[in-house]
C-alpha cells in the first residue's frame, strides 16, 4: 500500500489531539477543518462500526475530507476517496487522519 | 452463524460428466453495492418477468426473475441480492446474501452457476471491496460495469476495461441500462463463465500465522464432515467457511467449536492486537493495486471540479435552505396524497357503491346478497379505497430513493431522529404516517437495524392518518362549528392540530421509552452513503410501485377482506327476529352470551331455510328496524358488554359499537353510527346524523354526547390502533403475530387512559 504522506501541515491551527505526543500532526477526522484534505492513519477500537468504516474504504492511506455539517450541526459529510458518507461526530472521531495530500 | 460449520456444493465440472448441457436451468445471483445500478440492471434484464416474495422467516425481500441469456436456451432464473457493501457484518441482509451465494439458503437454492456483481465504475475502490469477497468464494464471477456511461464522462480518470479484467481475472462487461448497452455481451460473457465454471479465487493471502489458523479450523471442520459423510467438501469450500468464521463479529453456536475459535482468535490477537484488520486491509491493499493498473489520470483534465452533486447539496443540505428544501417536499407529498388521491379515491369508494346497489338490485333480496354487498363488494372497496394514497406515495417514495434525496434527507433529520433514539431513516416512514401508516411501514425498509425498524413500525400508526379526519370532521362539525378563540382562531382548526400534535407528542415518548426498554440497543451507526444525483429511471419507478401494490392488495387485502365480512356477520346476526329473544336476557353476562351465540346458530338455518319470504320480510322491515337490528346484533350485545368498561371515557354502549366497528378501519365509525341512530344517509357531511349525535339521549334523558364527551372520542382516536389494515401490514412486515398484537394492546391501553384522564379530567374542572 502507498504510504508516502507528505507530512506538512496544511492548516497550522488544526488542534492537536490524541494517541502520542510524537504524532503531533495526526488528528480526528472530526477535528479536522472543513474542506481540508488528509489521508487515514487508521481506525480506533473494536466492533462493528470501525469494521463497517473500513469496508467502505476507510483504511490508512485513504484520501478523505470533511465537506460540511448537517444543518444541526451533526452528522458530517465526509468525502471518501470518490464518494460522499454521512457520518456522525461521534464516529467520525474514532478515524484518526494525517492532514496533507 | 451456525450454517457457516458447512461448505458450498462441489463445483459443477466433474471429470468425466458433461459441462452442463444448454437445456439446463442456470442459477445466476446478482450481487452489488447499494446505488451501484443493481436493480436497474435486474429490471432490465428480466423485465416483467419476475416475483418477489420473502426469504422464509425473515422480512428480507427474495426477488427472482428469469433472464433470457440466449435465445435457443432456458432462461436462467436470476435472484436478485440485497444491496451490499460486504460480506462479513452480522446484518440479516449480508447472512442470507452469503446464503444464498453458497448454496446454502434455505428454500431449495442451488448454489449460483454463476455470480453477477453491478460495479459502479464511477466509484471503483469501494465496489471492488464486494468483488474481493466475491472472489473469496469461488465461485464462476462476471463483473457488471454500471455507469460506465458517466465514468467515462465526468471524471479525470480514464478506466481501462481490458486491463481491469485481466487484474480482476474474471470477464468485465461495460454496460449502459438505461440504453440497453452491453446486456447480450453481459449474457454471453455470464453463459460461457457458467460452462467453464471456473473461479480465479482471491488474489491475495494473510499473513502465516493467520493462514495456519485457518487451515487448521478448516481441518478439523473437515474431518468431521467426513466422519460423518454428509458432505462433500472442497477445499476451497472449506478454507473459506474457516476464514469466515475466524473473523466474523459473532462466535459460532455449537460450543466445542467456539473454544476452537476463540482459541485461534486469542493466538492471534497475543501477536497483534489489530488482527481482525488483517483480511480487511488484504482486500483494500490488492484493490489499490487492481485501480492502479486499470485506471490512468486523464491527460491534461482538470483536477477534480465540483460535480453536479455538489452543486446541488451546496442547496440541499445547506444550514437555511436544506431544511427549506426538506420542508417543500414534504409539502408536495403531504398535498398530494391528501388531495390528489382524493378523486381516484371518491371514484373507486362510489363505483363499488354502485357496484353493490346493481348487485342488491339484480340479486334476491336475502342473505347471501348482504353478504356479497356488505361484506364482500364493502370490504374488497375498503381495501383498494386505499390504494391511490398508497400508489402516489410510493411514486414519490421511490422517486426521492431513486433519485438520492432520501439519504439526504435521512442526513438533514439524524439529529433530530437521534434525540429519540431513533434512525435518520426513520423520517421518511413517518411522515409517510400521516397520509396512511400502511404504506409508511412498508417504507420501514430502508431501515437497516431490525430493532430501529421496529420502534418505528410501533409509533408509525400514532401519526394522524388521512382516515382519522372524518371522525374529527364530524366531532368539531356537530359541537365546535362557529367558536372562535381571540376572535380569529377556529376552536376547531385548533382541535384538529392538537390532535395531531398529541399523536406525535405519544410517539415520540413512545419511541424513547421503548428504546430504552424492550428494543435497548445502541445507538445505531449512522455510516449512510450520500449517493450522487441521478434521473431515476421510469421504468424502475414503475416496477417499485407495482410490486408495492400488488403486494398490499394480495396480502393485507385477503386480511382485511376476512375481517370485512366477519364485521359484517356481528352487525347481521342474529336477525333482528330471531334475536330479540336473545338480545333482551344478554345484557352483560359473559357466560349467557356465549350460549346466546350457541342458541342463535341453531336457530339460522331454520331461518335461513324459509329463503325467499324470510328475505322479502327483511327487506320489509326496511331502514326503520335498521337500528333494531344493531342493537340486537352481536355487535349490538358486544357494545352493551363494553358499557361499564367505556362509561368512565363518556362513551355509551351505543358509541361502544363504534368503537368496535372502528377496529376494521376508524372511518367506519361515521358510517355505523349513522346505522345506530337510524340516519338513511351515511355521509359524513350530512347535517343529518350531526343533528342526530347532538340530539342522542341517554335512558336518564342527559344528552349523550357533550363537547367533551367528543373530545375525549378523538383523543381515544388519535391514540388507538383501530385499523385492521395497519395490524395486517404489521403481520406482514414482522412476520408474526406477536407485534401487531402487542400494537394493538399497548396503543389500547394508551387510547383508554388518555381518553379517560380527558373525560374524568374535564369534569373536575367543570367541563361537560
Amino acid at each position: 500500500m502507498s504510504f508516502n504522506f507528505q507530512r506538512k501541515i496544511v492548516q497550522p491551527s488544526i488542534p492537536p489531539v490524541l494517541e502520542s505526543a510524537a504524532a503531533g500532526d495526526e488528528t480526528c477526522l472530526n477535528c479536522l477543518p472543513h474542506g481540508v484534505r488528509a489521508r487515514v492513519v487508521g481506525v480506533r477500537g473494536e466492533g462493528s462500526l470501525p469494521r463497517r468504516l473500513m469496508e467502505m474504504g476507510v483504511v490508512p492511506g485513504a484520501r478523505v475530507s470533511v465537506i460540511k455539517a448537517a444543518p444541526l450541526g451533526d452528522p458530517l459529510e465526509i468525502r471518501v476517496r470518490s464518494y460522499h458518507l454521512a457520518l456522525r461526530r461521534s464516529e467520525a472521531e474514532a478515524i484518526t487522519v494525517v492532514a496533507g495530500d | 452463524m451456525s450454517t457457516l460449520s458447512t461448505s458450498p456444493a462441489p463445483p459443477l465440472h466433474i471429470n468425466g460428466l458433461p459441462l452442463s448441457s444448454p437445456q439446463r436451468t442456470l442459477t445466476i445471483a446478482l450481487a452489488g453495492n447499494p446505488n451501484a445500478g443493481k436493480t436497474t440492471l435486474f429490471n432490465a434484464l428480466t423485465g416483467l418477468r419476475q416475483r418477489v416474495a420473502n426469504y422464509p422467516g425473515v422480512t428480507v425481500e427474495r426477488k427472482e426473475g428469469f433472464w433470457p441469456l440466449a435465445p435457443d436456451a432456458p432462461p436462467a432464473r436470476l435472484i436478485d441480492l440485497p444491496g451490499l457493501y460486504s460480506l462479513d457484518a452480522a446484518s440479516i441482509d449480508e447472512q442470507i446474501a452469503r446464503d444464498v451465494l453458497t448454496g446454502r439458503a434455505s428454500g431449495h437454492t442451488p448454489a449460483p452457476d454463476c455470480i453477477v456483481v453491478a460495479v459502479d465504475a464511477t466509484n471503483l475502490a469501494r465496489n471492488l471491496y464486494l468483488v474481493t469477497q466475491l472472489l473469496e468464494i469461488g465461485r464462476p464471477l462476471v463483473v457488471a460495469l454500471t455507469m460506465f456511461d458517466l465514468a467515462a464522462r465526468q471524471q479525470d480518470t480514464e478506466l481501462d476495461v481490458a486491463e481491469l479484467a485481466a487484474a480482476l481475472g474474471v470477464p468485465v462487461v461495460p454496460v449502459v441500462t438505461t440504453q440497453r448497452r452491453g446486456l447480450d455481451a453481459l449474457a454471453a460473457a455470464v453463459a460461457r463463465a457458467a460452462q467453464e465454471g471456473a473461479s480465479p479465487g482471491a488474489g491475495w493471502r494473510l499473513s502465516a500465522r493467520a493462514e495456519e489458523e485457518i487451515a487448521s479450523l478448516a481441518r478439523s471442520e473437515r474431518g468431521k464432515a467426513d466422519e460423518s459423510n454428509a458432505r462433500l467438501c472442497s477445499l476451497a469450500g472449506a478454507r473459506y467457511a474457516a476464514m469466515i468464521e475466524l473473523y466474523a463479529e459473532e462466535l459460532p453456536q455449537d460450543a466445542e467449536r467456539r473454544a476452537t475459535v476463540e482459541g485461534a482468535r486469542s493466538r492471534l490477537a497475543a501477536a497483534d492486537p489489530r488482527w481482525w484488520q488483517e483480511p480487511l486491509l488484504a482486500r483494500y491493499e490488492w484493490i489499490e493495486q487492481v485501480a492502479g493498473r486499470a485506471v490512468r489520470a486523464k491527460k491534461g483534465a482538470p483536477s477534480a471540479s465540483r460535480t453536479p452533486t455538489e452543486r446541488i447539496d451546496r442547496v440541499a443540505t445547506h444550514k437555511i435552505f436544506g431544511p427549506l428544501v426538506l420542508l417543500l417536499v414534504m409539502l408536495v407529498v403531504f398535498q398530494a396524497i391528501f388531495s390528489w388521491a382524493q378523486l381516484p379515491m371518491d371514484l373507486i369508494d362510489h363505483g363499488f357503491g354502485s357496484l353493490g346497489d346493481a348487485v342488491r338490485a339484480s340479486m334476491p333480496a336475502g342473505l347471501l346478497t348482504d353478504l356479497l354487498v356488505d361484506g364482500v363488494i364493502a370490504g374488497v372497496g375498503g381495501v383498494l379505497v386505499f390504494l391511490p394514497q398508497i400508489l402516489l406515495l410510493f411514486l414519490f417514495i421511490s422517486l426521492l430513493e431513486d433519485s438520492g434525496y432520501m439519504a439526504r434527507a435521512a442526513f438533514i433529520m439524524d439529529r433530530l431522529m437521534r434525540g429519540v433514539g431513533l434512525h435518520g431513516k426513520a423520517f421518511m416512514p413517518l411522515l409517510s404516517s400521516f397520509a396512511c401508516a400502511i404504506p409508511g411501514i412498508m417504507a420501514t425498509r430502508t431501515i437497516e437495524n431490525p430493532k430501529d425498524r421496529l420502534a418505528t413500525i410501533l409509533i408509525a400508526p400514532f401519526m394522524s392518518c388521512s382516515a382519522r379526519l372524518p371522525v374529527y370532521t364530524l366531532m368539531i362539525a356537530a359541537f365546535f362549528t362557529g367558536r372562535k378563540v381571540f376572535g380569529v382562531l377556529s376552536v376547531g382548526v385548533l382541535i384538529i392540530m392538537s390532535m395531531y400534535l398529541l399523536g406525535i407528542v405519544v410517539a415520540v415518548a413512545v419511541a424513547w421509552v421503548l428504546k430504552h426498554t424492550i428494543l435497548k440497543s445502541p445507538p445505531p451507526p449512522l455510516v449512510l452513503e450520500l449517493p450522487p444525483y441521478r434521473m431515476p429511471s421510469f421504468a424502475n419507478v414503475v416496477q417499485t410501485i407495482y410490486q408495492r401494490a400488488s403486494m398490499f392488495v394480495r396480502r393485507a387485502g385477503t386480511v382485511i377482506l376476512a375481517i370485512s365480512i366477519l364485521l359484517w356477520a356481528l352487525v347481521t346476526f342474529p336477525r333482528a327476529d330471531a334475536g330479540v329473544r336473545g338480545g333482551a336476557a344478554a345484557a352483560t353476562d359473559v357466560t349467557r352470551q356465549a350460549a346466546d351465540v350457541r342458541e342463535s346458530e341453531t336457530v339460522q338455518p331454520a331461518a335461513g331455510a324459509s329463503g325467499v319470504a324470510e328475505g322479502a320480510a327483511a327487506a320489509a322491515r326496511g331502514s326503520g328496524d335498521k337500528g333494531e337490528q344493531i342493537r340486537n346484533s352481536f355487535a349490538g350485545r358486544l357494545g352493551r358488554l363494553i358499557e361499564p368498561a367505556i362509561r368512565p371515557l363518556g362513551f355509551d354502549w351505543q358509541m361502544g359499537i363504534g368503537l368496535i366497528a372502528s377496529f376494521a378501519a376508524r372511518e367506519t365509525l361515521v358510517s355505523t353510527l349513522s346505522i345506530v341512530y337510524n340516519v338513511d344517509d351515511g355521509d359524513e357531511q350530512s347535517g343529518s346524523l350531526i343533528e342526530a349525535v347532538r340530539n342522542a339521549r341517554r335512558p336518564d334523558g342527559q344528552p349523550a354526547w357533550t363537547p367533551l364527551v367528543a373530545v375525549s372520542m378523538m383523543v381515544f382516536f388519535v391514540l388507538a390502533c383501530q385499523c385492521m389494515s395497519t395490524v395486517a401490514v404489521v403481520k406482514r412486515e414482522t412476520n408474526s403475530w406477536r407485534w401487531p398484537l402487542f400494537m394493538v394492546s399497548y396503543m389500547l391501553a394508551l387510547a383508554y387512559i388518555a381518553s379517560l384522564a380527558t373525560y374524568q379530567g374535564g369534569r373536575l374542572l367543570g367541563f361537560s
